[in-house]
């Protein structure tokens, strides 16, 4: 049994998705959607455990053998992301059923959750497989589902935000696949292992660096890094928000993973960073990101839009640690994959139950919240610290390591602009959480007419990931010795 | 997209309703045989869907709708991905990997062919359902 958790890891959801079409009915497609979930987070698990036991896994499709078959290859890196995708999804899909069935009609329930189960499908694929052609199957299983569950909400913006983002995402796919297509023709292989033993023995070192171009500007794109981040913002607005809140924190990760495989697995540490350096584009790109796009989060009125923004300035952070190439560097971007996607879906979550109970996100129209919601605004503020940085939350502890990893580096400017950054961060959750508190309603505002919290299905997963959160804030160790040991084994390559 | 009227183009309907049989066999044969000559799933599926869309191009979308209402084309679809996943499954149940089809048979020869039939069924049932509905889809636009 447990040799064929890797293939129970996609197998589950993917056969949940066709059953859920089949029995049309909102509520038990919704619990088959969360019962498959809840397994494929089991499994993430299981192997997570496994891998720090025995060491990487290496998993046959159809029974053949590596070269010439598809092949599964998780090590500490991909189990821990795949781990963090089964979570989240496991999480906001309980926390969606309420939400959802207030946004969408009844009757399209059951392709919500059935588009659901596939794109998280696509997304833990894309993490295990250790096959290059099957990153981007994956990566279009993934993105298809995902256009249409942003074209679900019910503002008829998103299907413009959905049609923006399935321009810019094909785009992005087909740089992958012309990428990957490179590399086959210079190296004759598709497997990952296979492709980063003969690389450096490539006959066509051109072809090889053309691939390298179109991979990393296509994964850029996915991933939403700054100046490429264009579809994000509509997407994240007009999408349903438990959508938002499971992408915000899953579906930018997992590109990043890419990224992370790609350029030190398969290309290796050397060849992007020596050879090509690589760092003068992706540290420009992470400081342009979290400096301007913190900037223009301050001056947004929709509290979706501004966490939208403000999730493309923590890929900044992401990509800053990674284009250090130290191991250093690397712990403190994989540490902060984690913890921003907690913090980010619990920050998304909370702004759902006061769509929820307010129907918008209109910031000035907040006044006077925290007497109307009093759970849902703590639990806003305590995540809001999170993303500020604030001692014993978990942005506190990615924040520390990547501002660490800078001064070992000797990059004290770097170190600076974080700091500034982390500042503006305060600036425009400080905003909000002024309006929500402080301010008194004007004549018809909607306050005084009592609490009126979120219901609790809404309330439980929230603060579930709101706990989690805190928890690694206060032991970060923990996330903390998985990151470093993933940064070890990426610097390190295939064993 | 303005569909032909009943009563008109006499001819087309004639010649289509003697070729939509053929289409169909030509589509299963290409389903069948695809594991000894050239076919498979895909094509078979894209064949077997053409001849509803010729049949609905040439007597209306009304009279295709009711022959294959959208409804069974979305229970096609699921099945066709359960079908080709749940294959998948069963090698796993046997014993194998996932789709090592040598675990379906005693003769791995025999397991690799039962499970390429399984999974090509799968994906001819899906494709066909997809390119009807794709058709219907479009067709119904104004």
């Amino acid at each position: 049994m447990t040799e064929q958790l890797p293939a129970l890891q996609i197998l589950i959801t993917m056969l949940a998705a066709p059953v859920c079409v089949l029995v049309r009915h909102a509520k038990v497609s919704w619990a088959i959607a969360f019962g498959a979930n809840v397994f494929a987070f089991w499994v993430a698990w299981q192997l997570l455990l496994q891998v720090q036991d025995t060491g990487a896994i290496r998993y046959a499709l159809g029974g053949w053998a590596a070269p010439t078959g598809i092949e599964y290859y998780i090590d500490t890196v991909n189990a821990a992301i795949v781990m963090l995708v089964a979570g989240i999804s496991s999480v906001v899909l309980l926390y969606a059923y309420s939400s959802v069935s207030k946004a969408i009609p009844k009757a399209k329930h059951y392709l919500f959750y059935a588009a659901w189960l596939l794109c998280v499908t696509g997304l833990m694929g894309i993490v295990i497989t250790g096959d290059a052609f099957n990153v981007f199957v994956f990566l279009e299983v993934s993105s298809l589902a995902t256009y249409m569950l942003i074209s679900f909400g019910d503002d008829r913006r998103a299907l413009t935000a959905s049609f923006r983002y399935l321009i810019l995402g094909s785009v992005g796919a087909s740089f992958i696949l012309i990428g990957i297509g490179f590399l086959y023709a210079a190296t004759g292989t598709l497997n990952m292992i296979d492709l980063a033993e003969r690389i450096p023995d490539s006959q066509s070192q051109r072809a090889v660096l053309v691939a390298f171009s179109f991979i990393t500007i296509g994964v850029l794109i996915k991933a939403a890094v700054f100046p490429l981040h264009a579809w994000l913002p509509n997407a994240y607005t007009y999408a349903p928000v438990a959508v938002t809140a499971f992408l915000a924190g899953t579906a930018t990760k997992v590109s990043l993973y890419v990224l992370l495989r790609f350029f030190f697995s398969v290309f290796g540490e050397d060849y992007s960073f020596g050879q090509l350096f690589l760092n003068g584009i992706l540290l420009p790109a992470a400081i342009g990101g979290f400096l301007l796009m913190s900037l223009v989060a301050v001056f947004q009125t929709d509290l979706r839009r501004m966490l939208a923004y403000s999730s493309v300035a923590q890929i900044g952070y992401i990509v800053a640690g990674f284009s250090m190439a130290s191991q250093a560097g690397l712990a403190a971007g994989i540490v902060h994959i984690v913890n921003h996607a907690l913090i980010k879906a619990s920050l998304f979550m909370a702004v759902g139950c006061i769509i929820y109970r307010v129907g918008h996100a209109h910031i000035p129209s907040l006044d006077n919240l925290f007497k109307r919601m009093p759970f849902t605004c703590v639990a806003f503020m305590l995540s809001g610290a999170g993303l500020i940085g604030i001692p014993l939350t978990v942005g506190f502890v990615s924040k520390f390591t990547l501002i660490g990893a800078a001064m070992d580096e000797g990059w004290w400017l770097l170190a600076a602009l974080i700091l500034i950054s982390s500042l503006l961060a305060v600036i425009y959750i400080g905003r909000v959480v002024e309006i929500m508190l402080f301010r008194q309603s004007r004549e018809g505002g909607q306050a005084s007419t009592g609490m009126a919290e979120a219901p609790l299905s809404m309330l439980i997963p929230m603060y579930a990931l709101v706990i989690v959160a805190l928890y690694f804030g206060i032991y970060g160790s923990e996330t903390l010795g998985v990151a470093n040991e993933a940064a070890l084994q990426l610097l390190g390559g295939f064993k | 997209m303005k569909l032909y009227p009943r009563q008109r183009h006499r001819v087309l309907q004639v010649v289509t309703k003697l070729l939509v049989p053929f289409v169909l066999m030509v589509g299963l044969y290409v389903q069948f045989h695809g594991d000894y000559g050239p076919g498979g799933g895909f094509q078979a599926g894209v064949i077997f869907g053409s001849a509803f869309i010729l049949y609905g191009l040439i007597f209306g979308l009304q009279r295709t709708r009711e022959i294959l209402a959208p409804r069974v084309l979305h229970v096609m679809m699921s099945l066709g991905v359960l079908l080709y996943a749940g294959t998948g499954a069963v090698t796993m149940l046997l014993g194998g990997n996932l789709l090592d089809y040598d675990a379906l048979a005693h003769d791995p020869l025999h397991g690799q062919h039962w499970g390429l039939f399984a999974i090509e069924l799968g994906v001819g049932v899906t494709v066909s359902a997809v390119m009807i509905s794709l058709f219907y889809n479009f067709a119904s636009k104004r």
